[in-house]
């Protein structure tokens, strides 16, 4: 792809992205926050494939568009009751200060990577971020995390079933 | 071609607005998909440097955040309906049992 192609390509995604996730946090109704999040995982998936990350982005289509993100829906409405309305709170002194105590995060992150420069990417080879590629290293040098992850999913399920039910 | 601090400019970003969502927020789920969102941002950064350094570590790490993301929204959001069935309400502010 040409270089000009692919920064077209790149703030195609990455200002959409941008306002789908200012829209979960600006957006007063948690169904439309959790749609607006569904998009932005979209847009960023789209990313990951600028970054040569094919499966990455694969996954981060199934995984987190598909499935957390439908998990996040069916709790928004089982517990969202529908009478309670959403009307803009005020906002406490914490809570700005917060706000301001994170852009200042977003200041020194940003200019730390000012000072890191440019950073050219280099060519790589075909099969960089595939399926095949990836997956020879998981069974490879990432044996161990790999199988821990699956003892993590476990937990997680009978964790999430004990946690959520009401009587076991 | 983009430069990759390009890709670290815009995960910083998304990792703010994340940020600021956890803080301002008050709804739970809310703040819970704000959590998603800095995961994710994580996520762009391990492989805006996997690209840049040519090697696929940070595919495998990244890998790994989504399945620990997986696992912590199962965990996360049985909390959460745990915790509006005892208390019937979502308000992070509400929700000060170890406060008193």
């Amino acid at each position: 792809m040409s270089d000009r192609a692919e920064s077209v390509v790149f703030w195609i995604f990455a200002i959409p992205l941008l306002f789908s996730a200012a829209w979960v946090v600006v957006a007063q109704n948690p169904v439309n926050a959790a749609i607006s999040l569904v998009a932005a995982f979209f847009f960023l998936a789209g990313i990951y494939v600028l970054l040569a990350a094919h499966l990455l982005a694969f996954l981060q289509v199934l995984v987190y568009a598909g499935a957390i993100m439908v998990l996040f829906l069916f709790v928004i409405m089982l517990l969202t009751t529908g009478d309670e309305e959403f009307h803009r709170v005020r906002l406490r002194f914490t809570q700005v200060a917060g706000a301001f105590g994170a852009a200042g995060v977003v200041a020194v992150v940003l200019s730390a990577i000012y000072q890191l420069g440019d950073g050219e990417m280099p060519r790589v080879a075909p099969d960089f971020g595939t399926l095949k590629a990836v997956g020879r290293l998981l069974y490879t040098q990432y044996l161990l995390p790999f199988e821990a992850t699956s003892l993590l999913l476990l937990v997680a399920i009978v964790g999430a079933v004990v946690v959520a039910k009401q009587r076991i | 071609m983009v430069p990759a601090s390009y890709y670290l400019a815009l995960a910083a970003v998304l990792f703010g607005i994340g940020l600021v969502g956890v803080v301002v927020k008050r709804n739970m789920l809310v703040v819970f998909m704000c959590i998603e969102l800095m995961l994710n941002s994580a996520n762009l950064t391990f492989l805006a440097f996997a690209r840049r350094l040519g090697t696929l570590g940070g595919h495998a790490i990244a890998f790994f955040v989504i399945a620990v993301a997986a696992a912590e929204a199962a965990v996360g959001l049985a909390i959460v309906i745990a915790v509006f069935r005892t208390r019937g309400t979502l308000d992070v502010g509400e929700v000060t049992l170890l406060k008193s």
